[in-house]
């Protein structure tokens, strides 16, 4: 099994024995994290460009640290500080970029594709650290391989995310790997908040989050994306939380061993209550050191050469 | 059938593979090593295992059990897949599928012996020798290796062999073992 591909751009294409394939070198290689010495060469004299249009501060460090623990030389430029200001377009800061040979190109960016557009135009990989409301596939195997570290498996296991699921390009993400990878899902949120296109995910719709949560195995909260909504039809945080922050009375329904994650950052008191996101349930700080592992398995993965 | 006939016929075709060790060789070559570790290292304190992914990795487990008899203590063992420390990476011309690290001891200060099943060009060896160097500073570092076949191309020279076996380039030597493939064998096979 080999990852035959120049760029992740989503899941959404992703096959089973890529994603476990992704998943397991991931998994080798979080003993480097564990060292006194946390480097190996493997990587020595590449160079990974981290082309952030959108703020970040987990995605884009867990990137610059996975390179930089595989020994790449790793470059941030984010748009304040760089010709992205002065009105450059993504087109051409791409091309800028390509003509210093760089080896891999990490972006995010609010427009849903723009990942696409540079890896149509570019011989570089690329990979998609968030594209507007359409994916973040490293989110959503960071998420994957945290369950099964602590559930041994993935198939079979029902998974509630619930949420802002339009506008949550980890819920997308999250839907295709999961589905992929043999589990059911369900999603929840206020309808306003559903994709027009969920029908025809292969997911259970809930509005009401008690019955979504009923014997799940794992609930996965979505950060409320207030930067994304300019529509007065949103309901108040206050109303909001009523419905679907989850604090301990709600958590009961799960079954008893659930494991609580969040993509983070998050809104304490509105999506999750502060005792359920530091309690015995939450993996939150386990999915951050994950997400090293995976973008070092990915990194390596998209390397050219022959698989062996 | 006239014996003249069954010769030529047995001429013609040479027999391609050949066992160069049997089961019985290859746990006498592994107590002969580990008495020579004992030995040479004036009793079994201070020292650790370390095995290559994978075949080394068996055959260190099985040094250990011996070492516990021998001196009746546990001698630690790590596990080290050195495929991140390879010299072929760098050049983009392969990209072996990861294998699990574990050193779950320091290093700092103790006598590592290095497990391996076949040494041919001393790449591997010198990928495990860059890699210990990253989880400390050992005292020193040993190779024991089951079978030697030659064909160096860095600078290296095992400590302990189980058996020293001269082959061509064309040739292949692949050692079985029960833990790996059901047998204890080491066999030699002209490609």
């Amino acid at each position: 099994m080999k990852l035959a591909r120049k760029d992740i751009l989503g899941l959404q294409d992703v096959s089973r024995e890529e994603i476990t394939l992704i998943l397991d070198t991931a998994d080798s290689l979080k003993e480097i994290s564990s060292r006194s010495i946390k480097k190996v060469p493997t990587l020595r004299g590449k160079t990974v460009i981290n082309l952030f249009y959108e703020p970040s501060t987990r995605t884009r460090t867990s990137f610059e640290i996975a390179a930089k623990r595989l020994s790449a030389d790793a470059i941030n430029i984010s748009p304040t500080t760089s010709s992205i200001a002065k009105g450059e377009t993504l087109i051409d800061t791409a091309r800028t970029l390509e003509s210093m040979s760089p080896d891999i190109i990490i972006i995010r960016h609010s427009a849903s594709g723009a990942p696409h557009i540079l890896a149509r135009l570019l011989s570089q990989s690329i990979i998609n650290a968030g594209d507007g409301f359409h994916e973040h596939p490293t989110q959503a195997l960071l998420d994957m391989l945290t369950i099964r570290e602590k559930k041994g498996t993935i198939e079979g296991l029902t998974v509630a995310i619930v949420g802002d699921i339009a506008h949550s390009r980890v819920a997308r993400s999250n839907i295709y790997g999961l589905i992929t990878m043999g589990a059911s899902v369900r999603v929840c949120g206020p309808a306003l908040m559903m994709p027009r296109d969920i029908g025809r995910m292969g997911v259970d719709v809930h509005y009401d989050m008690e019955e979504a949560i009923r014997g799940v195995d794992v609930i996965m909260m979505l950060r409320i994306q207030f930067e994304r909504h300019h529509n007065s039809r949103y309901p108040s945080t206050r109303e909001y939380a009523r419905s679907y922050c989850l604090n301990e009375a709600k958590i009961t329904g799960a079954k008893k061993d659930v494991m609580v994650m969040h993509p983070g950052p998050i809104n304490r008191g509105i999506e999750i209550s502060p005792e359920v996101a530091d309690g015995p349930y939450s993996v939150i700080l386990d999915q951050v050191a994950n997400g090293v592992a995976v973008r070092m398995a990915l990194l390596y993965l998209l390397l050219p050469g022959e698989q062996l | 059938m006239p014996i003249n006939k069954s010769r030529a016929k047995s001429m013609k075709k040479k027999p391609r593979t050949k066992v160069a060790m049997d089961a019985q060789g290859i746990d006498r070559s592994l107590t002969r090593i580990a008495y020579e570790i004992l030995e040479h290292n004036k009793g079994g304190a201070e020292l650790v295992l370390v095995g290559i992914q994978k075949g080394g990795v068996y055959l260190a487990e099985r040094l250990r059990r011996k070492l516990g008899v021998m001196e009746g203590m546990e001698v630690p063992l790590g596990i080290l897949d050195i495929n991140l420390y390879r010299d072929d990476i760098a050049t983009g011309n392969s990209k072996p599928r990861l294998g699990k690290t574990e050193i779950p001891f320091m290093l700092d200060g103790m006598k590592v012996i290095l497990v391996d099943d076949v040494l041919f060009t001393g790449r591997t060896v010198r990928a495990a020798l860059d890699a210990l160097m990253d989880f400390g500073r050992p005292k020193f570092i040993r190779l024991a290796v089951l079978v030697d076949r030659g064909h160096r191309e860095l600078p290296i020279m095992p400590d302990y062999v189980g058996m020293a076996l001269p082959s061509s380039l064309w040739e292949e030597v692949t050692v079985h073992l029960k833990e790996k493939n059901g047998r204890d064998e080491v066999v030699i096979e002209a490609t």
